[in-house]
């Protein structure tokens, strides 16, 4: 059996205000090592709800969940910082760059902070990931002298550095044209095969999922399919 | 190391901003400049008025009070012992005045590792005779060298020396207004008359002038062997002994001692003179009122950048967390924006408290009530710049603490969502 690297166990989730309506009703899934994953669902069906409390952002929720089989629930909040940190790699619509520091140092950021190699390495390893995503000579640029594609592409770079057990992206190609979507998907794809990193992506690109290793449907906060191919 | 980061991201995002922040510390240095300055200045002038009054008061003096014996004969008389007895009218002793034994008791206080040094002192009620008027005065009996030691008699002194008050018999030094009133000239000779009618005649060898009006006008100085001779006393006479500590705050313990040991009356500086400490630390607590309620609005100014930064930076904090930034990380960050602009605007301030004080010392300041003082009177204590200090570090502190508690508690969910 290969390992799991994230696992939900009968999440349950419900918003208060201003009436009390669940967004998420018994979720119940698992991911692979090395396997590349996306969501789909109609708008308001709870994908990015689902998102953030696999992220561990959000502690407000029932069920289990486990992260390379430590459960979660329950840590304090530093410690989900700390893991955060450590296994859990974000991409965004929005890309989140801190205008205040260039590229490279924004990759570095989360290095830094995890502080189990030299600022020196750490620089290393971030300029090695942005040579990945092809755009190491942006390198010295601030992110506001960046477009749109090449921003994104500096904020998968940042999701790599601690090479994270998962990389969970809440449809990072929104907001790009067709062209720079087919290049971020690319850089996934290449991501999944060639470092056999797993990725949990949230999308509405039907064309996207398909390309995907497995698409996991959502409708009115549950699964509908796993899209694994015995199901 | 991990401190390192999160003060690279203080200083970035104090870079960011780095208008605002100048303005916010400004506000610092300016609370704090005027703060020195004032507390300087303050303490300048408390010194000035306190030294009017302190140099030249004893810490403890030694006298005799004029009371009748409160033991009379009678209560001494085996017949009557265990009776009461009421006596009225009881009447002072006349020799009550000298304090007996001065010599060894000059000795003894002398020997005192407490004491800076001891002054002999006669006072003696006269009349300074003006043709057909007697002013009315009095004339202290001093030891010179004593007196200039440790009153600084002789920075009074405006007019001759006090040397020639020891080298010449039978000489006065005059309150500037009794010299007026009398219209001498140093050299002039003068008569004078004691309480008990004896007439005396005195050469005018100098005039002083002390500050105080109400006192140029009666005092005048003679030698303690000139005030003997006047009142026909011997050598060991002296009415007064005026002892200079070197701690000041041991006075009153000392006063009691010394009263006991030597069986005269014994006052301490601070009985005499505590209205003069109740002015000082008022000019004191409304100079820190002051300097604090500047510092107050200088923590305001730190609490609108703050707050101004982390409404700007939401999506910043909000990926560090996402990123793995504990909210104590963020309220560091924070703490640490704060702390950088007090530590600044606090440092320039000390500087230029000290520059501005040093300023206002050099502007001229001629009063002719105080001989010795030339320009604006400047305390360089270093307390002031100790609690200043202090005070910008735990203003900014403050004023940092209730926006970083904001920025570490903000939820990324909410700011992710929201765009
Ligand atoms: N803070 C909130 N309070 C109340 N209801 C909320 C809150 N946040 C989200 N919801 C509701 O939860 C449901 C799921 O929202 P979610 O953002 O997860 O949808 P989504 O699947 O990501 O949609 P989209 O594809 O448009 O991004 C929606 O119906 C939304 O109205
Ligand atoms: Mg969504």
């Amino acid at each position: 059996m290969e390992k799991k690297v994230i696992e939900a166990i009968g999440i349950s989730k419900s918003f208060h205000d201003p009436l009390t309506v669940k967004v998420l009703t018994d979720i119940s899934f698992s991911i692979n090592a090395g396997e590349f994953v996306s969501v789909v669902g109609k708008s308001g069906c709870g994908k990015s709800t689902l998102l953030y409390i696999l992220s561990t952002m959000d502690t407000n929720y029932e069920g289990e969940l486990l992260l390379d089989g430590i459960s979660m629930t329950n840590k304090k909040d530093a410690e989900l910082a700390m893991v955060r940190n450590e296994k859990i790699g974000f991409v965004f619509q929005f890309h989140y760059l801190l205008n205040e520091f260039n590229n490279l140092q924004n990759v570095m950021l989360p290095g830094l902070k995890l502080a189990n190699l030299s600022p020196k390495e750490v620089e290393h390893h971030a300029y090695q990931k942005l040579k990945i995503l092809g755009i190491e000579k942006e390198a010295l640029k601030y992110p506001n002298q960046l477009s749109g594609g090449q921003k994104q592409r500096v904020a998968i770079a940042r999701a790599l550095i601690n090479e994270p057990l998962i990389i969970m992206g809440d449809e990072p190609t929104g907001n790009l044209d067709k062209k720079n979507s087919d290049v971020v998907f690319n850089i996934f794809k290449e991501l999944a095969e060639e470092y056999h990193q797993s990725l949990l992506i949230v999308t509405h690109d039907l064309d996207f999922a398909a390309k995907t290793h497995r698409t996991i449907t959502m409708e009115d906060g549950k699964i509908m399919s796993h899209g694994l191919s015995s199901s | 190391m991990k401190f390192k980061l999160i003060a690279e991201i203080s200083f970035a995002l104090l870079r960011a901003r780095l208008k605002q922040t100048m303005v916010a510390a400004f506000g610092v240095t300016f609370s704090i400049t005027m703060f020195i300055t004032l507390l300087s200045f303050m303490g300048g002038l408390n010194d000035l008025l306190d030294n009017l009054i302190l140099n030249r008061t004893p810490h403890i003096r030694l006298f005799n009070e004029i009371s009748a014996s409160s033991i009379q004969p009678i209560a001494k008389s085996k017949a009557y012992a265990g009776a009461y007895n009421f006596i009225s009218h009881v009447k002072p002793k006349n020799d009550l005045l000298e304090i007996r034994n001065s010599e060894a008791i000059i000795k003894a206080l002398k020997a005192d590792p407490n004491v800076r040094g001891v002054a002999p002192k006669n006072t003696v009620p006269v009349f300074y005779n003006v043709g057909a008027i007697n002013l009315t005065g009095v004339i202290d009996g001093i030891d010179v060298d004593a007196e200039n030691k440790l009153f600084t008699f002789q920075d009074y002194v405006v007019n001759g020396k006090t040397m020639d008050l020891k080298n010449t018999p039978n000489s006065i030094i005059l309150g500037i207004g009794v010299a007026k009133k009398m219209l001498v000239q140093v050299g002039d000779n003068i008569q004078i008359t004691t309480s008990k009618g004896t007439q005396f005649p005195l050469k005018v060898v100098g005039f002083f002038q002390s500050g105080m009006d109400e006192m140029d006008k009666i005092q005048g100085y003679v030698t303690l062997s000139t005030t003997q001779k006047i009142l026909g006393k011997p050598a060991s006479y002296v009415t007064d002994i005026q002892v200079k500590l070197y701690d000041m705050t041991l006075a009153p313990a000392l006063a009691k001692k010394y009263g006991k040991l030597f069986e005269t009356d014994a006052v301490d500086i601070q009985t005499t003179n505590s209205q003069f400490k109740t002015g000082s630390s008022i000019r004191t607590l409304i100079s820190y009122a002051v300097g604090i309620t500047l510092l107050i609005v200088a923590g305001f100014g730190i609490y609108n950048i703050l707050n101004m930064m982390i409404y700007e930076k939401m999506d910043s904090i909000a990926i560090l967390k996402a990123t793995g930034f504990s909210g104590k990380d963020v309220n560091t960050i924070f703490i640490t924006i704060a702390l950088t602009i007090g530590l600044v605007g606090g440092a320039l301030g000390l500087v230029f408290g000290f520059g501005l004080s040093a300023v206002i010392g050099q502007i001229p300041f001629n009063t002719a009530s105080l001989p010795t003082v030339k320009t604006y009177p400047i305390n360089y204590n270093p307390k002031f710049y100790l609690i200043g200090a202090v005070f910008s570090v735990i203003t900014t502190y403050l004023a940092g603490y209730f926006p970083s508690r904001k920025a570490s508690k903000i939820d990324p969910v909410d700011i992710i969502r929201g765009k």
